[in-house]
């Protein structure tokens, strides 16, 4: 059917013979692809945007104790203080099947005490500091951009070796001096820099890059904390929900410390899993609006088609007559006018299938120039698969558009089109 | 080649029902120049549309070139109008965007022949019908006889076992008609079966048998000119 030249040949020349017509019949279907188009890539931009304010990983859990036993429990006064165990990182890991790693975290002047006084050679400023461990940068959405991260020997061996921020390079260091290998003194204790790093936080940046990683049980005895960790970072196994995890650890995490289930508000926790499925759902959102939106455009444009076509039907009323009298069959006549409105909600869609994916691309190269991303709208763009759905949605109008007339064009009886008035 | 036997045809409308042909038995042999005669009204142009395979029956039988054409399908139909039978119309019906030549050749696309011999057949018979000097003219350029001499190149360019005509020459002046009706004596000549629907007595008298129709029925040639006789009487 797709081969055969001569009938493309007679399309051709129909349409050419009502310019006018084809090219109003075409710009409605135009336009609804054009619309879906530029409507996706501008999705996908939003997408990129608000997608690139979230660290890379999140898929983590952490969970802390926030204060004492309200409820009686297993004969246990009201009012103890819960702490976690250093050993209690470890027996998650073993006794909780959905969690894959837990880390334990200490600080000092992030969740209690004051910023401890770091100094190297002349220079001094107050810079939190927190306990870390390798593989930190998913989790705490930060970039080595020198040297190295805090590796697993690092935490073994408790070596006092510590990840600095840029800031913090700023301030103690000159311009021309490099940080890597200096020992600085934190409240007195020397530490030897391994490594710089600048924050994926956003909107957190600055406060990020103001701190000091170090391993955090190198912070623990050096910084007399070791009897207790702060709070834990839960990494769940791949493919289990964070509040899957975040629940079971919970859980076990109180029945060793022996805390009553019913006791909500001593263990707390979060989990950027949940605000990152907000997010995503808020991308769905918007995804499923353009779609909607557009899909909406392309049905007025193949009802246009549609509207034109049954037009054409009826002016060519007489011609479909003295086809079918000289032996055009139904399914001729319907081919015929299928591919008539196909062809024409084909190139007319693919047209605004390219001028969109033009429009985007050129909206995004402006971006760029503009000094980039401005927050929420990054990178616009139209991937193939997109380009895909959209010729099928693009296909399917255009079938739909021709199914009517067609079927009225079969439908025309012969004896009454020829009728002589 | 043609056998009609007790057709009758009603056109309904709504609760009403006109019954237009009362019994029809018609018998037309191969290469046969027949005419079809009646007052306006009478059910000629329903009797040749049921001929044409293009309108259906409600009693009867209908035999044409041995198939029998009882209950088809659309398909089928349009397969039996291209094969066997040839139309020509009073008002033509070319194509306005296709030349003689092209439409000529229209019958020919729905049998599947290749264009060079669609165009090889449609510029024989235009030129047996005396237009081979206006192959590429569009309608519009034709004189009233010379597309009507397109439309019957049409109605033959399949070789069709039946041509017919309703009112070919009801759209033409009396030198014309003579033309035209030359040309369907030469066709006929050739072979051709031929049934013309006309009101005009002197396109009827040079066909070989008149039918004449009243009242739904086919009466005899004799009757109706004893009729006629006696009016001029
Ligand atoms: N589609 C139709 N619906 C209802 N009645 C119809 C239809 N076609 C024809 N008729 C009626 O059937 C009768 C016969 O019509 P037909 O066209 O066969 O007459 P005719 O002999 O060809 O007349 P004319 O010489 O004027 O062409 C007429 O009374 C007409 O009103
Ligand atoms: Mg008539």
């Amino acid at each position: 059917m797709f081969i055969d030249t001569e009938k493309w040949q007679e399309i051709f020349r129909t349409l050419g013979q009502h310019k006018l017509r084809t090219a109003l019949t075409a710009f409605g279907v135009f336009w609804g692809i054009f619309m879906l188009t530029v409507l996706l890539g501008a999705g996908k931009g939003l997408e990129n945007g608000v997608t690139n304010g979230f660290p890379r990983v999140s898929n983590f859990i952490n969970i802390w104790s926030q204060g004492t036993t309200q409820v009686p429990y297993q004969g246990m006064p009201i009012g103890r203080e819960i702490l976690f165990d250093p050993g209690d990182a470890a027996a998650i890991v073993k006794n909780v099947n959905s969690v894959s790693l837990v880390k334990g975290q200490n600080s000092i002047g992030i969740w209690g005490g004051t910023p401890p006084y770091t100094v190297y050679k002349s220079k001094n400023g107050a810079f939190a500091v927190q306990g870390g461990f390798a593989n930190i940068e998913g989790i705490q959405a930060l970039r080595i951009i020198k040297g190295r991260s805090i590796n697993a020997f690092d935490e073994q061996q408790r070596r006092k070796v510590v990840l600095i921020g840029q800031r913090v390079v700023e301030q103690l260091f000159s311009k021309d001096e490099d940080a890597l290998g200096k020992d600085i003194t934190i409240n007195g204790i020397s530490f030897t820099v391994i490594g710089v790093f600048e924050s994926l936080q956003r909107g957190n940046e600055q406060q990020q890059e103001e701190r000091i990683y170090l391993p955090n049980d190198t912070l623990r005895y050096a910084f007399n904390q070791i009897g207790w960790v702060d709070n834990l970072i839960v990494v769940p196994k791949p493919g289990v929900h964070a509040r899957v995890a975040e629940e079971e650890a919970k859980k076990y995490l109180a029945e060793i410390h022996k805390v009553s289930p019913d006791d909500k508000g001593v263990l707390d926790s979060f989990n950027l899993q949940d605000e990152y499925d907000k997010v995503q759902g808020l991308f769905l959102g918007i995804t499923v609006f353009s779609w909607v939106v557009a899909i909406g455009t392309i049905f007025a444009g193949a009802v246009g088609v549609g509207n034109i076509m049954l037009i054409v039907v009826k002016e060519r009323t007489r011609e479909i007559g003295l086809r079918k009298a000289l032996g055009a069959t139904p399914a001729s006549i319907i081919a015929m006018i299928m591919q008539e409105s196909l062809l024409i909600t084909a190139v007319a869609g693919y047209a605004g299938l390219v001028v969109g994916a033009l429009t985007i691309e050129a909206v995004a190269k402006m971006l760029e120039a503009s000094g980039g991303n401005s927050g929420f709208f990054s990178n616009p763009e139209v991937d193939f698969q997109t380009a895909l759905m959209a010729l099928a949605v693009l296909i399917a109008a255009g079938v739909l558009a021709s199914l009517l007339p067609a079927a009225k064009a079969a439908a025309v009886n012969p004896i009454v089109a020829l009728q002589d008035e | 080649m043609i056998r009609l036997s007790d057709i009758h045809k009603y056109y309904r409308s709504g609760e009403q029902s006109l019954h237009v042909l009362k019994g029809i038995d018609l018998h037309i042999q191969e290469g046969e120049l027949v005419s079809i005669m009646g007052s306006s009204g009478s059910g000629k142009s329903t009797l040749l549309n049921i001929l044409g395979v293009l309108d259906s029956y409600d009693q009867g039988s209908y035999a044409l070139a041995g198939h029998s054409v009882t209950n088809l399908r659309e398909t089928q139909a349009a397969h039996l109008r291209n094969k066997f039978l040839g139309f020509v119309f009073q008002s033509f019906n070319l194509l306005p965007f296709k030349n003689a030549a092209e439409n000529v050749a229209l019958p020919l696309y729905y049998q599947g022949v290749g264009r060079k011999e669609r165009n090889y057949r449609a510029e024989q018979y235009l030129e047996m019908v005396g237009l081979s000097d206006r192959k590429h003219f569009m309608p519009n350029q034709l004189s009233g006889g010379q597309k009507q001499r397109v439309a019957i190149a049409r109605a033959l360019v399949c070789k069709p076992k039946v041509i017919l005509a309703d009112e070919p020459t009801g759209a033409l002046d009396s030198r014309t008609t003579q033309e035209i009706m030359s040309l369907f004596k030469e066709v006929h000549r050739l072979g051709n079966t031929i049934i013309i629907v006309t009101h005009e007595p002197d396109v009827a008298n040079q066909t070989h048998r008149q039918i004449y129709l009243k009242d739904g029925r086919v009466t005899t040639a004799d009757q109706v000119h004893l009729q006629h006789e006696a009016v001029a009487i």
